[in-house]
């Protein structure tokens, strides 16, 4: 009987092992997926190269994509920057910018979301103030958080925080108010008390908006967070990032090394919302189904 | 049989687990002279009107009448998700709504099964039939996981304990809502039209695991339907409503043989109920349809 209960428990509680995390691994690198995303991004990169050296074998030079630095110089460059202090000091600043505007959005964000949602009188009272705070754009609100933040480093991580925030706050409320009746009163007609239906229904019940809006918030981050380092170059304290490296290379005049920056944000970001996504396969198991 | 409702019962003792012989003495529901009112915007809707019914311990009560008559009110109303306007409801001597206080308070004691379907997509079964002890601090969650598998293997889920929603069919996510219900040890449970969605076939397995478990628990059942044959299949009796609102209009007794089979549709005896059955439920309709005529014109 008690092997049985043990063995209840174990599967109820969906574990794997780490030989079929190895397996799973080495399968999801066969998957056909990975593959055509490999075949994608060479053939992105082989078009760039003939798009921006079309004009040394033909004479004619191809606009716009012809003033491009072809990826060979591009990787030639990035090659030495990755040797260069400065540029990992770039991706760390703008990578805790990012992190600590979008953890902050998240902490007040979620409650915030879920509190409006479940509470009437808390909705009618912040509602409106959100809502007309909601339609400035980050960016509008630099000057302001420049003026008001005593230091160049608060001011930017502020400004991302906004750029997380209203989009995390806007699918949390979404998400949980759709929330099926059913479900509450099914807990409820199961004695669920207020608290339950809280932490077992509404919580759950809202975690894929959550990551929607979690998803959704990252993306604007990283617009902000590039946007608010290269207005804040001048300023004492502050600055670097990804963003002031590609406004850096502007001013220096290094064309390659502007697309070596873009780059690198791409990959970013890319990487942040996979980190997001793995987190939400891994605290949603029964969405993997879809 | 009647009668049985009608006065408080001895109180019952906290746990009724060991109490299967006498599992018939609880759950009697008593509905007096209850009536709901809709307020919106000022025009009062009737949806039901003085409905009486004294529903004995251990009874299938199956509730047949038109679309949107007030069953399901008089089902929420049951449950504690919505008040009454007057009248009183009884759960074996014990006041769940009368005038003071217009809502019942939901409990596990009359646990619902929703009409699409109400399991929790994000556990799996084992863990949506564990729910309901753990949440009222009745089990552990490992003995309440236990007690699940028991109920689960019982009702041909064994397979199935990991799985999420998602992934089963609709007929064993029933099942398997069914055996969450039954963990709680109701005294009543409620079902609104849990089989509507499903083909005949499907139906006909579900019903009759219904009630094989009714037979094993013999917990008093409350069953909303448009579906005739079920009723009679599955019913003691079956309460003909009238169309909107909602009152008693004739009480049914389903006087075959426990426990039933599929064998038994084709009885003399079960045409017989169906069609006095249907009579009355089709006088109903055919107000409700005219009355429907009456609104749009």
């Amino acid at each position: 009987m008690a092997s049985t209960a043990a063995s209840i428990r174990g599967a109820a509680s969906r574990r794997t092992t780490f030989r079929q995390r190895i397996v799973l691994l080495v399968l999801s690198m066969t998957r056909p997926s990975l593959l055509r995303g490999i075949i994608a991004l060479a053939t992105f990169v082989l078009l760039w190269q003939i798009g921006s050296t079309w004009h040394t074998w033909t004479g004619f030079r191809l606009p716009w994509i012809g003033t491009v630095p072809p990826p060979t110089e591009v990787f030639a460059i990035w090659a030495g920057l990755l040797g260069k202090w400065g540029y990992w000091q770039s991706w760390y600043l703008s990578f805790t910018r990012v992190f600590s505007g979008f953890i902050a959005a998240m902490l007040v964000g979620i409650p915030l979301g879920l509190g409006m949602a479940v509470n009437r009188l808390f909705y009618d009272m912040t509602f409106p103030p959100f809502e007309i705070l909601r339609p400035i754009p980050p960016l509008a609100w630099v000057p302001a958080s420049l003026i008001f933040w005593p230091t160049q480093e608060l001011s930017i991580a502020f400004v991302t925080f906004l750029g997380a925030f209203f989009a995390i706050v806007i699918n949390v409320l979404g998400g949980a108010k759709s929330i099926d009746v059913r479900y509450l009163r099914a807990a409820q007609s199961m004695g669920a008390k207020r608290w339950h239906l809280f932490w077992r229904v509404v919580l759950p019940g809202t975690l894929p908006s959550i990551f929607v809006g979690a998803a959704v918030g990252m993306g604007i981050t990283w617009e902000v967070v590039v946007a608010a380092e290269m207005i804040s170059t001048g300023g004492r304290g502050g600055g670097g990032g990804l963003g002031f490296f590609i406004w850096n290379s502007y001013l220096g005049g290094s064309l390659p090394q502007i697309v070596v920056g873009m780059i690198s944000i791409g990959v970013a970001g890319y990487m942040s919302s996979s980190l997001i996504r793995r987190l939400g396969y891994w605290l949603m198991p029964w969405r993997r189904l879809f | 049989m009647q009668a049985t409702g009608v006065k408080p019962l001895i109180a019952q003792p906290q746990s009724r687990f060991s109490a299967q012989g006498s599992r018939q003495t609880t759950g009697a529901l008593s509905i007096r002279n209850v009536s709901k009112a809709y307020d919106p915007i000022g025009i009062n809707v009737l949806a039901v009107n003085n409905c009486s019914m004294e529903i004995a311990p251990g009874e299938v009560c199956m509730i047949v009448g038109p679309s949107g008559c007030g069953k399901t009110t008089l089902l929420n109303a049951i449950a504690g998700f919505h008040s009454i306007s007057e009248g009183e409801i009884w759960l074996d001597g014990e006041l769940l709504c009368g005038p003071d206080k217009p809502k019942a308070e939901p409990g596990a004691d009359r646990v619902v099964v929703f009409q699409n379907g109400a399991l929790f997509p994000w556990k799996t079964l084992i863990e949506n039939v564990a729910y309901g002890p753990v949440v009222q601090g009745r089990l552990s969650r490992g003995d309440a996981l236990e007690k699940a598998y028991e109920m689960m293997v019982g009702a041909g889920l064994g397979d199935l304990i990991d799985k999420y929603p998602g992934e089963v069919s609709s007929g064993m996510a029933r099942r398997a809502e069914i055996v969450r219900a039954l963990i709680n040890d109701p005294k009543v449970l409620l079902l609104d039209e849990p089989y509507r969605s499903m083909d005949e076939l499907t139906k006909s397995v579900m019903h009759e695991a219904l009630l094989e478990m009714y037979d094993r628990t013999k917990v008093t059942i409350f069953f909303i339907t448009h579906d005739l044959e079920e009723a009679i299949f599955l019913g003691s009796r079956v309460y003909v409503m009238t169309t909107r609102p909602c009152s008693l209009k004739k009480v049914v007794d389903v006087n075959l043989p426990r426990p039933r089979d599929y064998r038994i549709l084709s009885s003399e005896q079960f045409r017989l109920l169906v069609k006095e059955t249907e009579d009355a439920v089709h006088e109903e309709a055919q107000k409700a349809f005219e009355a429907g005529e009456r609104e749009l014109a």
